[in-house]
């Protein structure tokens, strides 16, 4: 009964006690949710810094629940779950702000946050799952409370994208959980371990651990929007903007690529994991998905959709990472976990400021819509320029340890697809950069809406992206700070390949 | 004399007594129906709350009626498994009697008849629960049905008159084929006392004589193909008795299954006779699933989803022998879970029933707006039917998996697989249309929270079952035949 | 012996033809006497099973369940009998409706 043994699931509890209390307030009682939301985020921001100062000093936290005999809920804090953590808890109380502002006036706000809170704590348990059974019931509590929050908008056109969300979500969870079982008949119990929990294990058939990994690896990848299971993604985006910037950020997309990250390292090992030959086709279909995902992105009109394929994109730079056997991919990998939820957060956040200030939902509507909007649009060029990768921007960090990663293990191939992504992320992204800065206004705006105060928009719709816009220029220029992503990235990788 | 030593003497009488009495009382006295069934709801709630403790503590209970041991006497007992089952029909009959008034407000009050039948349903499924006596188990079979006719009859209209009418003719012929098999079996050793049977049968008589019986409970049980009577009778009785019905009354008949061919059988005869069971179980997950997509009433699609769920157990039987603990406690956590889900969903369409005034869901649009909380029972109620963490339904179904993946049996696994996701599919088909904007109202006034919360619980339940998972696998072994097996193991 | 068993074929004869005619009957006033003729028959079981031969008295243990399982058969018919009687009414024929239109 000690802070370590409680730490864990108190961070679970301070965003799910509050989400559950907002499901029972009256829509009116605007003031007690906003306390309860801003509450919770701020509260578990606090606790997350504890324990990564725990972590740090080499302290271990664990929570633990026996389910049945040899099935325990164990929530613990690894390094590689304090990045996912830190990153999940910091970008909650961006959002949640965000979301506040956004959503100011539209009904259903209590069942809205409600659900929102339920998203976080499932992604703070997929991020802190210390076994495969822990991960699997946090990522289908994912899939089970986003649903709502795509349909949230109630239309037509959202129950459709929650039906093809479903649709693909569950089939995905049901070979999850067939790979999950069928593991734990072979093996026993499967708490991650640093150097993977099968290297304990001989005499196993590899051919039933090849199908295994392909199951679990295929049920994460549906989420991870791997080609071809990606299609519900691009549908998603009819999602309010803060919901999209949960989804492609921290919660869904992230979970998925995150649980390939844990299969590969701390179930299989990337040295077993190559030895069995699942490596090189995980990092073809990462690379088929790199380029596919940025040459769709340059066909699509509406804004959302153009950065909800370039999210197909960018998450494969983190499967690619962990495909490609040696520590200095995995960093890249890793740390681009952290790089695109910033950048990518940010992006959504200007589009959903474009949309609700302005009514911009289409590329071709932003001409010269930098100068009515500079705060918003300065941080949209940050986030774009960070993700085509220049320097001294986050996604360059990222791309550079990729393709010295490729290099490192013998495979030049991928430098050429990084570079072959990189000129299509600049192919989509300095067009809306080139209209909105250097074209004139097509006046007046489709369906513009006066904010209240001195701000271009609300001020809990600016502040927001500003501040993460802010984090990507750090996250690149402080790269070889202490406490940076990229430094933990490496305290990881050292730890996974046991330097 | 310690308390303990009281419960062990007297829990027969705890069990069947108040309800048998208040049900008499109730139809002598009608307008002492409410308090009545209220009452003794409450007070049986509370005495399985007891036993259950009683049981978790100090191991099962028996009890030889009248003081008369068997082969003479009829023997009760209660075992691990029973304590479950009669907590479960405790819990949904309780959460129903609450749910009752507000339901039958809306046509003036309850029909007469209504609270003596409830009541004696629940006293023979308590009966049925905890006879350990092929020939009692018999008579209380018929209560059962006989109750669950005249209840189902309530429903009013030429609907569920005919509903009720096949019900029952369907579920005497299947009886007489059990009462048959008891014939059989009485001639060939002499008895039917459950325990002395284990011991001593054997021989092709074992074979015939359980051949019928399951025949028999498959009818009993709406297994498919068998399952034509009951979409009509659950989806056309007034909402609480359906969800007494789908919770309860046909995991009866699959209870009994449990204990005839885990406890009776030996395994040659299993191995032989038991494939049946998975090959209806599959077909009845599928197709019940297919036609609960294709239903267009609420109340109709819960009722193919019974047809669906169902299966998963009689697809589980097969394994039983083999994977003992796992799948014992599995079906167990099945069982109790899926009453718990199943009942609240049918509380819930009631609620629905009487507040939209229809329960097509195509009108369902908005629903959310307008019913909270009962959606809210709809998307808990949806977690434990589809199996999704953490709740009841996927530690059951984590263990089937475990115990299908364990013997190599990937028909099974395919089966329990597609069938979560078909039950995906139909539970989301409702609910994406509450989630729609098509009421532009706020939250319907007037509607009893009394309607809702009992429903609400039973779902709750049904999800928090879920994390007392290691505890109620424990406590379904206790006197059960694989009693000290491990759990999960690994494969060889 | 051959006596108890000639006793117990005919039940089985008795049952399997009430079963027959409870599934192929449409008239529901067949089908309820159907079920009576099939109870008759497994009582019939029972009773040539208690038969001990010669002298001795018979086993009481079956009598005693044919007649309970008499009394649930007089009350189970008589519900059956009831029901039947308000479909007749309500419908103006004493048939089942086809269920297979249910959705």
């Amino acid at each position: 009964m000690t802070l370590e043994n409680w730490l864990p699931a108190l961070i679970l509890l301070s965003s799910l006690l509050p989400g559950l209390l907002i499901f029972f307030l009256a829509e009116e009682r605007h003031k007690t949710r906003t306390i309860l939301n801003l509450g919770g985020a701020l509260i578990k921001v606090a606790l997350v810094l504890v324990m990564v100062g725990g972590v740090f000093a080499g302290r271990s936290y664990e929570s633990r629940l026996t389910l049945l005999p040899g099935m325990d809920l164990v929530l613990n804090a690894d390094a590689l779950s304090v990045l996912l953590v830190t990153l999940s808890a910091g970008l909650w109380l961006v959002t949640t702000v965000y979301a506040i502002g956004y959503l100011e006036d539209s009904p259903h706000r209590s069942r809205f946050f409600g659900f929102f809170s339920l998203c976080v704590t499932s992604a703070m348990g997929v991020a802190m799952a210390g076994n495969m059974l822990t991960f699997l019931m946090f990522f289908e509590l994912l899939t089970l409370s986003t649903y709502p929050l795509v349909v949230h908008r109630g239309t037509p056109e959202a129950r459709r994208a929650g039906r093809i969300y479903l649709a693909y979500t569950l089939i995905g969870g049901a070979a999850l959980l067939l790979g999950v079982v069928w593991l734990r008949v072979l093996v026993g119990p499967l708490d991650f371990t640093e150097t993977g929990l099968l290297a304990d294990h001989a005499g196993l058939d590899p051919n039933a651990l090849r199908f295994i990994f392909i199951l679990l690896v295929g049920g994460m990848a549906v989420k991870a929007a791997l080609v071809p299971l990606h299609g519900w993604l691009p549908q998603a985006m009819v999602a309010p903007a803060p919901v999209s910037a949960l989804l492609h950020a921290v919660a869904v997309v992230k979970a998925g690529a995150f649980g390939i990250v844990r299969v590969v390292y701390d179930v299989y090992g990337v040295e077993f994991s190559a030895e069995l030959g699942l490596l090189a086709p995980l990092a073809a279909v990462a690379a088929v998905t790199i380029v596919y995902g940025s040459v769709r992105a340059l066909y699509q009109d509406s804004l959302k959709k153009r950065l909800a394929f370039s999210t197909v994109s960018q998450v494969s730079y983190i499967v690619l990472g962990t495909a490609i056997l040696g520590p200095v991919a995995s960093v890249g990998g890793m740390v681009h976990l952290v790089h695109q939820g910033l950048m990518k957060i940010t992006l959504f956040f200007c589009a959903g400021n474009l949309a609700e200030t302005l009514g911009i939902h289409r590329v071709q509507e932003m001409n010269g819509v930098g100068r009515r909007m500079p705060y918003t649009m300065a941080a949209f060029t940050i986030g774009a320029l960070g993700m085509i990768g220049v320097p001294p921007l986050a996604g360059f960090v990222s791309k550079w340890y990729l393709a010295a990663g490729g290099l490192d293990a013998g495979q030049g191939w991928v430098v050429f697809v990084l570079m072959a992504s990189s000129l299509l992320n600049a192919g989509y992204f300095l067009p809306i950069l080139y209209r909105a800065w250097f074209l004139p206004a097509s006046v007046p705006w489709p369906r513009e809406r006066a904010m209240p105060g001195r701000f271009e928009t609300h001020w809990m719709l600016l502040w927001p992206p500003v501040i993460t816009a802010v984090l990507v220029v750090l996250a690149g220029v402080l790269a070889a700070a202490p406490f940076s992503p990229l430094e933990w990235a490496q305290l990881i990788a050292r730890r996974e390949y046991g330097l | 004399m310690n308390p303990g030593d009281w419960l062990a003497h007297w829990w027969p009488g705890l069990l069947l007594g108040p309800a048998l009495l208040g049900g008499a009382l109730a139809f002598v006295w009608p307008r002492l129906g409410f308090a009545l069934g209220q009452g003794v709801a409450l007070l049986n709630a509370l005495a399985a709350v007891l036993l259950v403790w009683r049981v978790a503590v100090g191991g099962p209970l028996a009890h030889a009626a009248g003081g008369w041991p068997a082969p003479l006497g009829i023997g009760l007992r209660l075992d691990g498994l029973a304590v479950l089952m009669v907590l479960a029909a405790a819990l949904v009959a309780w959460a129903g009697a609450l749910n009752a008034r507000s339901y039958f407000r809306a046509h003036g009050q309850a029909p007469e008849g209504f609270w003596p039948l409830w009541l004696f349903l629940m006293a023979a499924l308590n009966g049925l629960f905890i006879s350990a006596d092929l020939f009692n188990l018999y008579v209380m079979l018929e209560l059962t049905g006989l109750a669950a006719v005249g209840l189902v009859v309530l429903g009013g209209g030429t609907d569920s008159l005919a509903a009720a009418l096949r019900y029952l003719l369907v579920g005497l012929g299947g009886s007489l084929c059990y009462l048959l098999g008891v014939g059989l079996m009485y001639g060939a050793y002499g008895t039917v006392d459950l325990p002395l049977l284990a011991s001593q049968a054997s021989g092709p008589a074992l074979g015939a004589a359980l051949a019928l019986m399951t025949a028999g409970l498959f009818f009993k049980a709406g297994i498919f193909p068998f399952h034509f009577w009951l979409p009509p009778a659950h989806g056309g009785a007034p909402a609480p008795v359906s969800a007494m019905l789908s919770a309860l009354v046909v995991e009866a008949a699959f209870y009994l299954l449990m204990r005839l061919w885990l406890e009776l059988a030996p395994l040659s005869l299993a191995e032989l006779a038991l494939p049946v069971s998975g090959v209806l179980g599959s077909a009845a997950v599928v197709w019940g699933a297919v036609n609960a997509l294709r239903a267009e009433r609420l109340k109709l699609m819960i009722a193919y989803s019974t047809v669906s769920q169902l299966g998963y157990l009689f697809l589980a039987l097969p394994l039983m022998p083999l994977a003992g603990a796992a799948i014992w406690s599995g079906a167990a956590l099945l069982v109790l879970s899926h009453a718990l889900a199943k009942g609240a969903l049918f509380l819930g369409a009631g609620t629905v029933l009487n507040v939209v005034g229809h329960d097509r869901i195509r009108g369902l649009n908005g629903l959310a707006q307008r019913l909270p909380l009962t959606v809210a029972v709809f998307v808990l109620a949806a977690v434990s039917l589809i199996g999704l963490p953490p709740s009841g339904g996927f530690l059951a179904k984590w263990l089937l998996l475990n115990g299908a993946i364990a013997q190599g049996q990937w028909w099974a696994v395919a089966v329990l697989l597609v069938g979560s996701v078909l039950a995906g599919a139909y539970m989301f088909r409702v609910l994406g249309r509450c989630f729609t904007y098509g009421h532009t109202g706020g939250r319907e006034p007037g509607v009893a929270l009394a309607a809702q919360w009992p429903a609400f619980g039973l779902a709750a339940a049904a999800v928090a079952l879920g994390l007392a998972g290691s505890w109620v696998g424990a406590l379904a072994l206790a006197g059960s035949p694989f009693e000290g097996d491990a759990l999960l193991g690994v494969a060889p | 012996m051959t006596l108890s068993l000639l006793y117990a074929s005919a039940g089985v004869l008795l049952f399997c033809l009430g079963l027959f005619a409870l599934a192929v009957r449409p008239h529901l006033l067949h089908k309820i006497l159907a079920l009576n003729v099939a109870g008759a028959g497994a009582f019939l079981v029972y009773l040539g099973l208690a038969y001990r031969g010669g002298g001795a008295a018979a086993d009481p243990a079956p009598q005693a369940m044919v007649l309970t399982g008499i009394v649930v058969a007089v009350s189970t018919t008589a519900l059956a009998l009831a029901l039947a009687l308000r479909l007749g009414r309500a419908t103006g024929r004493m048939e089942l409706p086809d269920g297979s239109a249910d959705r």
